[in-house]
Protein backbone atom coordinates (compact mmCIF):
# COMPACT_ATOMS: atom_id res chain seq x y z
CA UNK A 1 0.00 0.00 0.00
CA UNK A 2 1.53 3.28 -1.08
CA UNK A 3 -0.54 5.71 0.99
CA UNK A 4 -0.40 6.17 4.74
CA UNK A 5 -1.91 3.26 6.64
CA UNK A 6 -5.61 3.31 7.55
CA UNK A 7 -6.80 3.47 11.12
CA UNK A 8 -7.99 0.21 12.64
CA UNK A 9 -11.71 -0.43 12.32
CA UNK A 10 -13.53 0.83 15.43
CA UNK A 11 -15.62 -1.60 17.46
CA UNK A 12 -18.40 0.81 18.27
CA UNK A 13 -19.36 3.75 16.12
CA UNK A 14 -19.33 7.36 17.30
CA UNK A 15 -19.98 10.49 15.28
CA UNK A 16 -16.26 11.14 14.97
CA UNK A 17 -15.74 7.81 13.25
CA UNK A 18 -16.07 7.45 9.49
CA UNK A 19 -19.65 7.33 8.20
CA UNK A 20 -18.56 5.04 5.42
CA UNK A 21 -15.38 3.07 5.37
CA UNK A 22 -13.90 0.52 3.08
CA UNK A 23 -11.12 -1.95 3.83
CA UNK A 24 -9.08 -4.13 1.51
CA UNK A 25 -11.67 -3.92 -1.27
CA UNK A 26 -11.03 -6.24 -4.20
CA UNK A 27 -12.98 -6.69 -7.40
CA UNK A 28 -12.13 -8.29 -10.70
CA UNK A 29 -14.05 -8.86 -13.91
CA UNK A 30 -12.95 -11.93 -15.83
CA UNK A 31 -9.15 -11.71 -15.57
CA UNK A 32 -8.99 -7.96 -14.96
CA UNK A 33 -8.28 -6.74 -11.44
CA UNK A 34 -10.28 -3.53 -11.23
CA UNK A 35 -9.85 -2.96 -7.49
CA UNK A 36 -6.76 -4.25 -5.72
CA UNK A 37 -7.11 -3.56 -2.03
CA UNK A 38 -8.76 -0.17 -1.70
CA UNK A 39 -8.92 1.53 1.72
CA UNK A 40 -11.19 4.53 2.02
CA UNK A 41 -12.89 6.50 4.81
CA UNK A 42 -15.27 9.41 4.84
CA UNK A 43 -16.47 11.30 7.90
CA UNK A 44 -19.77 13.01 8.57
CA UNK A 45 -20.08 16.16 6.49
CA UNK A 46 -16.91 15.52 4.52
CA UNK A 47 -16.67 15.91 0.75
CA UNK A 48 -14.17 13.68 -0.98
CA UNK A 49 -13.29 14.07 -4.62
CA UNK A 50 -11.97 11.00 -6.41
CA UNK A 51 -9.87 11.60 -9.48
CA UNK A 52 -8.09 9.21 -11.79
CA UNK A 53 -7.86 8.05 -15.36
CA UNK A 54 -10.72 6.10 -16.97
CA UNK A 55 -10.66 2.46 -16.00
CA UNK A 56 -8.73 3.10 -12.80
CA UNK A 57 -11.52 1.56 -10.72
CA UNK A 58 -13.05 4.67 -9.15
CA UNK A 59 -16.56 4.10 -10.51
CA UNK A 60 -16.35 0.44 -9.55
CA UNK A 61 -15.56 1.47 -5.98
CA UNK A 62 -18.74 3.59 -5.92
CA UNK A 63 -20.86 0.72 -7.24
CA UNK A 64 -19.49 -1.59 -4.59
CA UNK A 65 -20.08 1.02 -1.88
CA UNK A 66 -23.66 1.46 -3.13
CA UNK A 67 -24.07 -2.34 -2.87
CA UNK A 68 -24.97 -2.51 -6.55
CA UNK A 69 -22.31 -5.16 -7.09
CA UNK A 70 -20.71 -7.60 -4.67
CA UNK A 71 -17.07 -7.23 -3.71
CA UNK A 72 -14.76 -10.18 -4.22
CA UNK A 73 -13.03 -9.45 -0.94
CA UNK A 74 -12.82 -6.77 1.72
CA UNK A 75 -15.42 -5.00 3.79
CA UNK A 76 -17.67 -1.98 3.66
CA UNK A 77 -18.99 -0.39 6.84
CA UNK A 78 -21.73 2.19 7.19
CA UNK A 79 -21.77 3.90 10.60
CA UNK A 80 -19.55 1.09 11.85
CA UNK A 81 -21.90 -1.69 10.78
CA UNK A 82 -20.75 -4.06 8.10
CA UNK A 83 -23.05 -3.97 5.06
CA UNK A 84 -23.63 -6.12 2.01
CA UNK A 85 -22.91 -9.38 3.78
CA UNK A 86 -24.06 -11.54 6.63
CA UNK A 87 -21.20 -12.52 8.89
CA UNK A 88 -21.17 -16.20 9.71
CA UNK A 89 -18.73 -18.38 11.54
CA UNK A 90 -17.53 -19.71 8.20
CA UNK A 91 -17.00 -16.14 6.91
CA UNK A 92 -18.99 -13.40 5.21
CA UNK A 93 -21.85 -14.45 2.93
CA UNK A 94 -23.34 -12.04 0.39
CA UNK A 95 -26.87 -10.96 1.31
CA UNK A 96 -29.74 -11.84 -1.02
CA UNK A 97 -30.95 -8.99 -3.25
CA UNK A 98 -34.00 -8.28 -1.10
CA UNK A 99 -31.86 -7.74 2.00
CA UNK A 100 -29.35 -5.65 0.06
CA UNK A 101 -32.23 -3.43 -1.07
CA UNK A 102 -32.94 -2.46 2.54
CA UNK A 103 -29.31 -1.53 3.18
CA UNK A 104 -29.13 0.57 0.03
CA UNK A 105 -31.70 3.04 1.39
CA UNK A 106 -29.04 4.78 3.44
CA UNK A 107 -26.66 5.29 0.53
CA UNK A 108 -27.60 7.69 -2.24
CA UNK A 109 -26.27 7.35 -5.76
CA UNK A 110 -26.17 9.82 -8.63
CA UNK A 111 -25.27 8.34 -12.01
CA UNK A 112 -23.31 9.71 -14.92
CA UNK A 113 -26.26 9.26 -17.27
CA UNK A 114 -28.87 10.44 -14.71
CA UNK A 115 -30.96 7.25 -15.15
CA UNK A 116 -34.18 9.12 -14.49
CA UNK A 117 -37.33 7.07 -15.01
CA UNK A 118 -38.64 8.30 -18.39
CA UNK A 119 -42.23 7.26 -17.71
CA UNK A 120 -42.52 9.47 -14.62
CA UNK A 121 -42.60 13.24 -14.21
CA UNK A 122 -39.76 14.95 -12.36
CA UNK A 123 -41.90 15.04 -9.23
CA UNK A 124 -42.84 11.35 -9.54
CA UNK A 125 -39.21 10.43 -10.07
CA UNK A 126 -38.36 12.02 -6.75
CA UNK A 127 -41.43 10.53 -5.05
CA UNK A 128 -40.92 6.92 -6.13
CA UNK A 129 -38.35 6.03 -3.48
CA UNK A 130 -40.49 7.58 -0.76
CA UNK A 131 -43.70 5.80 -1.73
CA UNK A 132 -42.37 2.43 -2.84
CA UNK A 133 -39.40 2.01 -0.49
CA UNK A 134 -40.26 4.01 2.61
CA UNK A 135 -44.01 3.48 2.32
CA UNK A 136 -44.73 7.17 2.74
CA UNK A 137 -48.22 8.27 1.79
CA UNK A 138 -48.65 9.84 -1.64
CA UNK A 139 -49.54 13.35 -0.46
CA UNK A 140 -46.74 13.53 2.09
CA UNK A 141 -44.27 12.15 -0.48
CA UNK A 142 -45.39 14.77 -2.98
CA UNK A 143 -44.73 17.54 -0.49
CA UNK A 144 -41.27 16.23 0.32
CA UNK A 145 -40.49 15.79 -3.38
CA UNK A 146 -41.60 19.32 -4.18
CA UNK A 147 -39.45 20.68 -1.38
CA UNK A 148 -36.48 18.75 -2.72
CA UNK A 149 -37.09 19.96 -6.29
CA UNK A 150 -37.16 23.48 -4.93
CA UNK A 151 -33.81 22.87 -3.30
CA UNK A 152 -32.28 21.97 -6.68
CA UNK A 153 -34.12 24.91 -8.26
CA UNK A 154 -36.59 22.91 -10.32
CA UNK A 155 -39.98 23.21 -8.63
CA UNK A 156 -41.29 24.92 -11.79
CA UNK A 157 -40.45 21.78 -13.82
CA UNK A 158 -42.06 19.26 -11.44
CA UNK A 159 -44.75 18.20 -13.91
CA UNK A 160 -42.35 17.66 -16.81
CA UNK A 161 -41.07 14.34 -18.01
CA UNK A 162 -37.31 13.69 -18.28
CA UNK A 163 -37.45 13.90 -22.09
CA UNK A 164 -38.61 17.50 -21.68
CA UNK A 165 -35.73 18.52 -19.42
CA UNK A 166 -32.19 19.54 -20.31
CA UNK A 167 -29.34 17.28 -19.22
CA UNK A 168 -28.45 19.62 -16.39
CA UNK A 169 -32.04 19.70 -15.19
CA UNK A 170 -32.27 15.92 -15.41
CA UNK A 171 -29.16 15.52 -13.29
CA UNK A 172 -30.54 17.97 -10.73
CA UNK A 173 -33.75 15.92 -10.54
CA UNK A 174 -31.60 12.81 -10.09
CA UNK A 175 -29.79 14.52 -7.21
CA UNK A 176 -33.16 15.42 -5.65
CA UNK A 177 -34.30 11.81 -6.10
CA UNK A 178 -31.28 10.53 -4.17
CA UNK A 179 -31.38 13.33 -1.59
CA UNK A 180 -35.04 12.94 -0.67
CA UNK A 181 -34.25 9.50 0.77
CA UNK A 182 -32.15 11.27 3.38
CA UNK A 183 -29.07 9.07 2.86
CA UNK A 184 -26.08 8.96 5.21
CA UNK A 185 -23.79 9.51 2.26
CA UNK A 186 -24.31 10.59 -1.32
CA UNK A 187 -22.18 9.01 -4.06
CA UNK A 188 -21.68 10.82 -7.38
CA UNK A 189 -20.44 8.81 -10.33
CA UNK A 190 -19.04 11.39 -12.78
CA UNK A 191 -22.19 13.48 -12.47
CA UNK A 192 -21.21 16.03 -15.12
CA UNK A 193 -19.40 13.85 -17.66
CA UNK A 194 -22.47 13.30 -19.84
CA UNK A 195 -23.43 16.98 -19.89
CA UNK A 196 -22.88 19.66 -22.49
CA UNK A 197 -20.20 22.02 -21.16
CA UNK A 198 -22.62 24.89 -20.64
CA UNK A 199 -24.83 22.72 -18.39
CA UNK A 200 -22.06 21.53 -16.07
CA UNK A 201 -22.11 24.67 -13.95
CA UNK A 202 -25.71 24.38 -12.72
CA UNK A 203 -25.12 20.82 -11.49
CA UNK A 204 -21.85 21.68 -9.75
CA UNK A 205 -23.60 24.64 -8.13
CA UNK A 206 -26.24 22.35 -6.61
CA UNK A 207 -23.55 19.96 -5.42
CA UNK A 208 -21.56 22.78 -3.84
CA UNK A 209 -24.60 24.00 -1.97
CA UNK A 210 -25.21 20.47 -0.67
CA UNK A 211 -21.59 20.35 0.48
CA UNK A 212 -22.05 23.66 2.27
CA UNK A 213 -25.13 22.27 3.97
CA UNK A 214 -23.01 19.49 5.46
CA UNK A 215 -23.93 16.58 3.19
CA UNK A 216 -21.44 13.72 3.23
CA UNK A 217 -20.38 13.24 -0.38
CA UNK A 218 -18.02 11.12 -2.45
CA UNK A 219 -17.63 12.61 -5.91
CA UNK A 220 -15.93 10.71 -8.70
CA UNK A 221 -15.20 13.44 -11.19
CA UNK A 222 -12.98 14.93 -13.85
CA UNK A 223 -13.82 18.44 -12.69
CA UNK A 224 -10.49 19.39 -11.16
CA UNK A 225 -11.56 22.91 -10.26
CA UNK A 226 -14.61 21.64 -8.44
CA UNK A 227 -12.45 19.14 -6.54
CA UNK A 228 -10.11 21.92 -5.53
CA UNK A 229 -12.77 24.37 -4.44
CA UNK A 230 -15.35 22.10 -2.77
CA UNK A 231 -13.63 18.93 -1.60
CA UNK A 232 -12.11 18.48 1.84
CA UNK A 233 -9.88 15.79 0.50
CA UNK A 234 -8.82 14.67 -2.95
CA UNK A 235 -8.00 11.08 -3.84
CA UNK A 236 -6.15 9.79 -6.87
CA UNK A 237 -7.01 6.34 -8.17
CA UNK A 238 -4.79 4.44 -10.51
CA UNK A 239 -4.88 0.81 -11.62
CA UNK A 240 -7.24 -0.23 -8.85
CA UNK A 241 -5.40 1.31 -5.92
CA UNK A 242 -5.41 4.68 -4.21
CA UNK A 243 -2.19 6.48 -5.08
CA UNK A 244 -2.56 9.66 -3.09
CA UNK A 245 -4.99 11.16 -0.61
CA UNK A 246 -4.51 14.73 0.55
CA UNK A 247 -6.17 18.07 1.13
CA UNK A 248 -6.82 19.96 -2.12
CA UNK A 249 -3.97 22.39 -1.52
CA UNK A 250 -1.44 19.64 -0.87
CA UNK A 251 -2.80 17.45 -3.63
CA UNK A 252 -2.63 20.11 -6.35
CA UNK A 253 0.30 22.22 -5.17
CA UNK A 254 2.57 19.70 -3.55
CA UNK A 255 1.70 16.16 -4.65
CA UNK A 256 3.83 13.50 -2.99
CA UNK A 257 3.72 10.91 -5.73
CA UNK A 258 5.17 10.89 -9.20
CA UNK A 259 1.93 9.34 -10.49
CA UNK A 260 -0.09 12.27 -9.17
CA UNK A 261 2.24 14.80 -10.75
CA UNK A 262 1.93 13.01 -14.06
CA UNK A 263 -1.87 12.92 -13.80
CA UNK A 264 -2.07 16.60 -12.93
CA UNK A 265 0.20 17.55 -15.82
CA UNK A 266 -2.39 16.02 -18.16
CA UNK A 267 -5.48 17.62 -16.69
CA UNK A 268 -4.16 21.11 -16.00
CA UNK B 1 -76.03 -16.74 -59.68
CA UNK B 2 -75.70 -13.02 -58.99
CA UNK B 3 -74.66 -11.34 -55.76
CA UNK B 4 -77.91 -10.83 -53.86
CA UNK B 5 -77.61 -7.62 -51.87
CA UNK B 6 -80.74 -8.45 -49.90
CA UNK B 7 -79.29 -11.69 -48.56
CA UNK B 8 -76.02 -9.93 -47.77
CA UNK B 9 -77.75 -7.16 -45.81
CA UNK B 10 -80.00 -9.68 -44.12
CA UNK B 11 -76.97 -11.57 -42.89
CA UNK B 12 -75.20 -8.39 -41.79
CA UNK B 13 -77.96 -7.69 -39.30
CA UNK B 14 -78.43 -11.34 -38.41
CA UNK B 15 -77.95 -11.70 -34.64
CA UNK B 16 -76.07 -14.97 -35.08
CA UNK B 17 -73.26 -13.09 -36.85
CA UNK B 18 -73.10 -10.66 -33.99
CA UNK B 19 -72.88 -13.42 -31.42
CA UNK B 20 -70.29 -15.18 -33.58
CA UNK B 21 -68.25 -11.99 -33.74
CA UNK B 22 -68.61 -11.57 -30.00
CA UNK B 23 -67.36 -15.12 -29.40
CA UNK B 24 -64.37 -14.54 -31.70
CA UNK B 25 -63.38 -11.38 -29.85
CA UNK B 26 -64.01 -12.97 -26.44
CA UNK B 27 -61.80 -15.96 -27.30
CA UNK B 28 -59.11 -13.57 -28.56
CA UNK B 29 -59.25 -11.35 -25.45
CA UNK B 30 -59.16 -14.23 -22.98
CA UNK B 31 -56.42 -16.12 -24.82
CA UNK B 32 -54.34 -12.93 -25.05
CA UNK B 33 -54.68 -12.44 -21.29
CA UNK B 34 -53.69 -16.06 -20.67
CA UNK B 35 -50.85 -15.80 -23.20
CA UNK B 36 -49.53 -12.62 -21.57
CA UNK B 37 -49.55 -14.21 -18.12
CA UNK B 38 -47.80 -17.40 -19.24
CA UNK B 39 -45.61 -15.45 -21.66
CA UNK B 40 -44.41 -13.15 -18.87
CA UNK B 41 -43.42 -16.12 -16.74
CA UNK B 42 -41.66 -17.75 -19.70
CA UNK B 43 -39.89 -14.47 -20.53
CA UNK B 44 -38.70 -14.17 -16.92
CA UNK B 45 -37.49 -17.76 -17.15
CA UNK B 46 -35.59 -17.10 -20.35
CA UNK B 47 -33.90 -14.00 -18.93
CA UNK B 48 -33.28 -15.68 -15.57
CA UNK B 49 -29.85 -16.65 -14.36
CA UNK B 50 -31.25 -19.91 -13.00
CA UNK B 51 -30.43 -22.73 -15.40
CA UNK B 52 -33.58 -24.78 -14.73
CA UNK B 53 -35.84 -21.76 -15.33
CA UNK B 54 -34.00 -21.06 -18.58
CA UNK B 55 -34.42 -24.68 -19.63
CA UNK B 56 -38.13 -24.95 -18.85
CA UNK B 57 -38.87 -21.64 -20.56
CA UNK B 58 -36.77 -22.60 -23.56
CA UNK B 59 -38.56 -25.93 -23.97
CA UNK B 60 -41.96 -24.25 -23.68
CA UNK B 61 -41.14 -21.78 -26.44
CA UNK B 62 -39.59 -24.47 -28.63
CA UNK B 63 -42.55 -26.83 -28.22
CA UNK B 64 -45.45 -24.46 -28.74
CA UNK B 65 -43.84 -22.57 -31.58
CA UNK B 66 -43.51 -25.87 -33.40
CA UNK B 67 -46.99 -27.36 -32.84
CA UNK B 68 -49.84 -26.02 -35.03
CA UNK B 69 -52.55 -24.27 -33.04
CA UNK B 70 -55.12 -26.44 -34.77
CA UNK B 71 -53.49 -29.58 -33.42
CA UNK B 72 -53.35 -28.12 -29.90
CA UNK B 73 -57.09 -27.34 -30.08
CA UNK B 74 -57.86 -30.89 -31.21
CA UNK B 75 -55.74 -32.35 -28.45
CA UNK B 76 -57.36 -30.19 -25.77
CA UNK B 77 -60.89 -30.84 -26.99
CA UNK B 78 -60.64 -34.50 -28.01
CA UNK B 79 -57.62 -36.15 -26.44
CA UNK B 80 -57.42 -34.62 -22.97
CA UNK B 81 -61.01 -35.51 -21.93
CA UNK B 82 -60.20 -39.13 -22.74
CA UNK B 83 -57.27 -38.96 -20.34
CA UNK B 84 -58.81 -36.78 -17.62
CA UNK B 85 -62.42 -37.49 -16.60
CA UNK B 86 -62.73 -34.02 -15.05
CA UNK B 87 -62.69 -32.57 -18.57
CA UNK B 88 -65.73 -34.65 -19.55
CA UNK B 89 -67.99 -32.55 -17.35
CA UNK B 90 -70.35 -29.88 -18.67
CA UNK B 91 -68.23 -26.88 -17.70
CA UNK B 92 -65.55 -27.84 -20.24
CA UNK B 93 -67.09 -26.06 -23.25
CA UNK B 94 -65.60 -25.45 -26.71
CA UNK B 95 -65.19 -21.83 -25.64
CA UNK B 96 -62.99 -22.71 -22.67
CA UNK B 97 -61.03 -25.26 -24.70
CA UNK B 98 -60.52 -22.68 -27.45
CA UNK B 99 -59.19 -19.87 -25.31
CA UNK B 100 -56.95 -22.16 -23.28
CA UNK B 101 -55.59 -23.83 -26.40
CA UNK B 102 -54.95 -20.58 -28.27
CA UNK B 103 -53.63 -18.99 -25.07
CA UNK B 104 -50.94 -21.56 -24.42
CA UNK B 105 -49.81 -21.54 -28.05
CA UNK B 106 -49.81 -17.75 -28.19
CA UNK B 107 -47.84 -17.60 -24.93
CA UNK B 108 -44.76 -18.87 -26.75
CA UNK B 109 -44.93 -15.86 -29.06
CA UNK B 110 -45.87 -13.39 -26.33
CA UNK B 111 -42.88 -14.64 -24.34
CA UNK B 112 -40.55 -13.54 -27.12
CA UNK B 113 -42.25 -10.14 -27.37
CA UNK B 114 -42.07 -9.62 -23.61
CA UNK B 115 -38.51 -10.89 -23.41
CA UNK B 116 -37.25 -8.48 -26.05
CA UNK B 117 -39.24 -5.66 -24.44
CA UNK B 118 -37.64 -6.37 -21.06
CA UNK B 119 -34.18 -6.54 -22.65
CA UNK B 120 -34.76 -3.24 -24.45
CA UNK B 121 -34.91 -1.31 -21.17
CA UNK B 122 -31.64 0.41 -20.37
CA UNK B 123 -29.70 -1.33 -17.61
CA UNK B 124 -29.35 1.99 -15.81
CA UNK B 125 -33.07 1.95 -15.08
CA UNK B 126 -33.02 -1.12 -12.86
CA UNK B 127 -29.74 0.12 -11.41
CA UNK B 128 -31.33 3.44 -10.39
CA UNK B 129 -34.29 1.62 -8.85
CA UNK B 130 -32.00 -0.70 -6.92
CA UNK B 131 -29.87 2.22 -5.75
CA UNK B 132 -33.00 3.78 -4.23
CA UNK B 133 -33.46 0.63 -2.19
CA UNK B 134 -36.31 -0.86 -4.19
CA UNK B 135 -36.86 -4.60 -3.89
CA UNK B 136 -36.52 -6.72 -7.05
CA UNK B 137 -40.32 -6.97 -7.34
CA UNK B 138 -40.73 -3.20 -7.01
CA UNK B 139 -38.01 -2.57 -9.57
CA UNK B 140 -39.89 -4.81 -11.99
CA UNK B 141 -43.36 -3.38 -11.29
CA UNK B 142 -42.56 0.31 -10.94
CA UNK B 143 -39.55 0.82 -13.18
CA UNK B 144 -39.02 -1.88 -15.80
CA UNK B 145 -42.54 -3.07 -16.66
CA UNK B 146 -44.14 0.33 -17.36
CA UNK B 147 -41.38 0.98 -19.87
CA UNK B 148 -41.39 -2.54 -21.32
CA UNK B 149 -45.15 -2.36 -21.90
CA UNK B 150 -44.65 0.58 -24.22
CA UNK B 151 -42.18 -1.43 -26.31
CA UNK B 152 -44.40 -4.50 -26.28
CA UNK B 153 -47.63 -2.74 -27.24
CA UNK B 154 -47.33 -2.55 -31.05
CA UNK B 155 -46.34 -6.22 -31.55
CA UNK B 156 -48.96 -7.27 -28.99
CA UNK B 157 -51.58 -5.42 -31.04
CA UNK B 158 -50.56 -7.51 -34.02
CA UNK B 159 -50.81 -10.71 -31.99
CA UNK B 160 -54.26 -9.68 -30.75
CA UNK B 161 -55.51 -9.19 -34.28
CA UNK B 162 -53.94 -12.51 -35.20
CA UNK B 163 -55.81 -14.17 -32.34
CA UNK B 164 -59.17 -12.82 -33.56
CA UNK B 165 -58.49 -14.57 -36.84
CA UNK B 166 -57.03 -17.67 -35.21
CA UNK B 167 -60.26 -18.00 -33.24
CA UNK B 168 -61.76 -19.28 -36.50
CA UNK B 169 -59.70 -22.43 -35.96
CA UNK B 170 -62.02 -23.19 -33.06
CA UNK B 171 -64.66 -24.10 -35.60
CA UNK B 172 -63.07 -27.56 -35.61
CA UNK B 173 -64.08 -27.97 -31.98
CA UNK B 174 -67.60 -26.75 -32.77
CA UNK B 175 -67.33 -23.25 -31.37
CA UNK B 176 -69.93 -21.04 -33.06
CA UNK B 177 -67.54 -18.18 -33.76
CA UNK B 178 -67.77 -15.78 -36.65
CA UNK B 179 -66.46 -17.93 -39.48
CA UNK B 180 -68.43 -20.99 -38.34
CA UNK B 181 -71.57 -18.84 -38.39
CA UNK B 182 -70.92 -17.94 -42.01
CA UNK B 183 -70.10 -21.54 -42.88
CA UNK B 184 -73.28 -22.87 -41.33
CA UNK B 185 -75.31 -20.39 -43.41
CA UNK B 186 -73.45 -21.39 -46.54
CA UNK B 187 -74.11 -25.06 -45.93
CA UNK B 188 -77.85 -24.42 -45.89
CA UNK B 189 -78.21 -21.89 -48.71
CA UNK B 190 -75.08 -22.28 -50.86
CA UNK B 191 -74.95 -18.44 -51.05
CA UNK B 192 -71.17 -18.39 -50.60
CA UNK B 193 -70.52 -14.81 -51.70
CA UNK B 194 -73.16 -13.15 -49.56
CA UNK B 195 -72.39 -15.07 -46.38
CA UNK B 196 -68.63 -14.75 -46.70
CA UNK B 197 -68.97 -11.06 -47.55
CA UNK B 198 -70.90 -10.53 -44.34
CA UNK B 199 -68.09 -12.27 -42.45
CA UNK B 200 -65.54 -10.00 -44.15
CA UNK B 201 -67.45 -6.93 -43.01
CA UNK B 202 -67.50 -8.18 -39.43
CA UNK B 203 -63.76 -8.97 -39.41
CA UNK B 204 -63.04 -5.53 -40.87
CA UNK B 205 -65.11 -3.83 -38.18
CA UNK B 206 -63.50 -5.83 -35.38
CA UNK B 207 -59.94 -5.20 -36.55
CA UNK B 208 -60.63 -1.50 -37.18
CA UNK B 209 -61.94 -1.08 -33.65
CA UNK B 210 -58.91 -2.94 -32.27
CA UNK B 211 -56.57 -0.71 -34.27
CA UNK B 212 -58.24 2.38 -32.83
CA UNK B 213 -58.04 0.92 -29.35
CA UNK B 214 -54.36 0.17 -29.86
CA UNK B 215 -53.48 3.69 -30.97
CA UNK B 216 -55.45 5.05 -28.04
CA UNK B 217 -53.52 2.89 -25.58
CA UNK B 218 -50.20 3.72 -27.24
CA UNK B 219 -50.95 7.41 -26.78
CA UNK B 220 -51.24 6.77 -23.06
CA UNK B 221 -47.60 5.71 -23.16
CA UNK B 222 -46.23 8.88 -24.70
CA UNK B 223 -44.35 10.42 -21.83
CA UNK B 224 -44.64 14.14 -22.33
CA UNK B 225 -46.53 16.61 -20.20
CA UNK B 226 -48.08 18.16 -23.31
CA UNK B 227 -49.96 15.00 -24.31
CA UNK B 228 -51.79 15.06 -20.99
CA UNK B 229 -53.13 18.59 -21.35
CA UNK B 230 -53.96 18.29 -25.04
CA UNK B 231 -57.58 18.32 -26.05
CA UNK B 232 -58.97 14.82 -26.44
CA UNK B 233 -58.36 13.55 -29.95
CA UNK B 234 -61.13 12.01 -32.01
CA UNK B 235 -59.79 8.57 -31.17
CA UNK B 236 -60.32 8.86 -27.46
CA UNK B 237 -64.13 8.62 -27.30
CA UNK B 238 -63.85 5.40 -29.34
CA UNK B 239 -61.24 3.98 -26.98
CA UNK B 240 -63.28 4.85 -23.92
CA UNK B 241 -66.38 3.40 -25.51
CA UNK B 242 -64.62 0.11 -26.11
CA UNK B 243 -63.19 0.05 -22.61
CA UNK B 244 -66.38 0.79 -20.72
Amino acid sequence: MTHSGPEPMPETWSTNDPVLSVRNLHKSYQDQNVLRGVEFDIRQGQVKAVLGPSGSGKSTMLRLMALLEPADDGEIRLRGRRIGVREKASGAVALPERELAKERRDIGMVFQKFNLFPHLTACRNVMLGLTSVKGIHHKEAEEQAMAMLQRVGLSHRAGHFPSELSGGQQQRVAIARALVMNPDVLLFDEPTSALDPELVGEVLEVMESLANDGMTMIVVTHEVRFARRVADEVTLFDSGVIVEQATPDEFFDNPQHQRTRKFLSHVH
Amino acid sequence: MEFDVNIFVQQLVNPSYLSGAFLSVAVAVLSLILATAIGFAVALGRTSRIRIAQGVAGIYTWFFRAIPALLVLLIIWNALPQLFPVLRQDWFSPFIAAFIGLGIVEAAFMAEIIRSALLSIDEGQALAGRALGMSPVKVMLKVVLPQAIRTALPPTGNEFIGLVKFSSLASVISLQELLTTAQVGVNITFRYAEYYAAAIVYYLIIVSLLTLLQSYVEKKFVWTSRSKSKKPSILEPVGQGVQS
